[in-house]
């Protein structure tokens, strides 16, 4: 991957990953999340791993991404009012640490990474979908099954909540928010 | 004396390098041309296959200044379709409602329809074309995951709809859009399961060496075509892709009688030309897949890269060009059939329910598709593939 490029996407995941925490509407800053996975998946192709790169689209964007709309749209997650100074000091105090964890993690990470001048060259097939299937299923297998049945455990749950929650509420759900929602309500109050 | 040489050199190489990225983007414009046009003739046929279908006479006065009528030509409604409708579309007034939001109810569309248009660009409409010493693989971009890429740009295909629903800030629209993604994410289940399949039956994610794989043939005479080895990925794939493409009968996200017009029910103009295009891109890429997975892509039966060679014995030899143009247009009829095919469905069958589309999907479907995966890697892990 050229400099230039690898420097372009680096500054649009940036730009994406600003974009979902700052803005106040929750589809745009979903959008904004979907912007840095499609961007990290092109860097993964960039630098050799073609395959992880589009699975990583077909998994996150097409997939969890928009089951994150369906969940705001569903829950009715209305946007952010503008009203600031609303998250209180336990919240805080507990997004610092996180913020401070990750940071350590990424000094450990980058400080135990080889130097730029020991880099070698890949392999040619590395990143291929045979390579990337010998590893997952000689090297890692437990590992790869047991997330496979934990996933599988997760949707057998999913569903039993679902179920039990679907035999109690005939409640009507209200209908999700929309861009004009809130004016849409204050007209109503008018009248 | 040795730097003229090396300049020399590598100006050879620099001119084989624009050559090269020449070839590429003559392909590319070719690829997206003929999808456009394809797109605009699936729309001609749709309206007079229609009117053909429903006994009615279709689309038939538009005239350039009369002159077809002058000159005693029949008035097929090509004028219609073609020139009229896009100009009257195009020129209408573009209406964004109250309080939507402006910047994504522009957008949508247009995200709806370019992950669709760039699929196209790992399909394999040939075989080799040979000019001077320049040997030109007939697909766009030959990408050795390419069915992977298919995946992904059909899976992001979803959010041009769902934000158009959302952006409009109307509750058709909204519930339109909803049940899009809802839909559109079921079916891509069975879709992708289809998919492996045939990945597993070929042993390759490259959609020109399953192209390759598919010729010659069996018992003397029979075309080494897909649908012969799944034909049950075969009809998983027609149906997820005709739900993908989410006309009638899985049009619930449009669904008139109820919604409106479902997810453009706020589109006017330009913008609703723009999501009807993707509609029939959408009907255009469900063919070139199956044609590709399962009717032997630009394979043409008995044609071989030196010519014909009839069961028989019987032999035609013809040039490469010959070969490549052949292969080409076999391909692009391939396409035009099974898209004709589905608009014959489309006009055939009413609407699902709700409830139904999702039971076909998720417990007819998908079960499907998974019992034929292990049945497809059972005959190949027993017939010693890879």
């Amino acid at each position: 991957m050229p400099q230039w490029l690898f420097a372009f996407l680096a500054a649009l995941a940036i730009i994406g990953a600003l974009g979902t925490i700052l803005q106040r509407n929750l589809v745009h800053c979903v959008l904004g999340f979907a912007l840095v996975l499609i961007d990290l998946g092109v860097l993964y192709m960039g630098l050799g791993a073609v395959t992880v790169g589009f699975l990583q689209i077909i998994v996150y964007v097409g997939a969890i991404m928009v089951l994150f709309l369906f969940v705001i749209w569903l829950l009715n997650i209305q946007a952010d009012t503008g009203v600031r100074g609303g998250a209180s000091l336990s919240l805080k105090l507990v997004g610092a640490l996180a913020a401070a964890a990750l940071a350590a993690e990424l000094f450990v990470v980058f400080s135990h990474a080889p130097k730029l001048r020991e880099v070698r060259t890949i392999a040619p097939a590395f990143g291929s979908v045979a390579t990337l299937a010998h590893v997952l299923f000689s090297r890692y297998l437990i590992a790869f099954e047991t997330t496979s049945l934990l996933l599988l455990a997760a949707i057998v749950g999913a569903v039993a909540l679902a179920r039990r929650l679907a035999g109690q509420s005939a409640e009507v759900a209200a209908m999700p928010s929309q861009p004009g929602s809130a004016a849409r309500e204050s007209r109503r109050e008018v009248a | 004396m040795r730097r003229r040489a090396h300049t020399q050199r590598l100006l050879a190489s620099d001119s084989g390098v624009t050559i090269e990225l020449v070839i590429g983007a003559i392909k590319a414009v070719v690829i997206v041309l003929l999808v456009l046009g394809l797109t605009t003739l699936m729309l001609w046929f749709e309206r007079k296959g229609s009117a053909l279908i429903q006994d009615r006479i279709g689309a038939n006065r538009a005239d350039i200044f009369g002159l077809g009528k002058r000159l005693g030509m029949p008035n097929f409604g090509v004028i219609n379709t073609v020139l009229a409708d896009p100009i009257k579309m195009f020129t209408k007034e573009d209406f964004v409602p109250d309080g939507a939001d402006r910047f994504l109810h522009g957008l949508a569309p247009f995200l709806a329809l370019f992950p669709v248009i760039i699929t196209f660009a790992v399909v394999p409409m040939g075989d080799i074309l040979k000019i001077g010493k320049y040997e030109i693989d007939l697909q766009p971009a030959n990408l050795n995951v390419a069915a992977l890429y298919v995946l992904a740009t059909i899976g992001i295909g979803v959010y041009g709809i769902a934000l158009g629903g959302w952006a409009s800030n109307n509750r058709w629209a909204l519930l339109g859009g909803i049940r899009a993604s809802a839909q559109m994410i079921s079916y891509e289940i069975a879709m992708g399961l289809a998919i492996i399949a045939v990945v597993v039956t070929y042993g390759t994610l490259d959609l020109q060496q399953m192209c390759r794989a598919q010729g010659g043939v069996w018992f003397g005479f029979l075309p080494r075509w897909g649908i012969l080895l799944q034909p049950v990925s075969f009809l998983l794939l027609l149906i997820s892709g005709m739900a993908e493409s989410k006309r009638v009968p899985f049009d619930l996200p449009e669904g008139e009688s109820e919604l409106v017009a479902g997810y453009f029910t706020e589109y006017s103009g330009g913008k609703q030309a723009v999501f009807m295009m993707t509609d029939f891109a959408e009907v255009l890429l469900v063919a070139v897949l199956i044609t590709v997975f399962f009717f032997g892509g630009w394979q043409v039966p008995w044609l071989y890269r030196d010519g014909f060679h009839f069961p028989g014995g019987a032999a035609w030899l013809l040039p490469n060009i010959a070969v490549a143009i052949l292969q080409f247009v076999a391909f692009w009829i391939k396409v035009i059939i099974l898209s004709c095919l589905q608009i014959l469905i489309r006009w055939t069958l009413p609407r699902l329910r709700y409830d139904q589309l999702m039971r076909l999907g998720w417990k007819g479907l998908v079960p499907l598709g998974l019992l034929n995966l292990v049945a497809t890697a059972f005959v190949v892990v027993a017939a010693g593939g890879k």
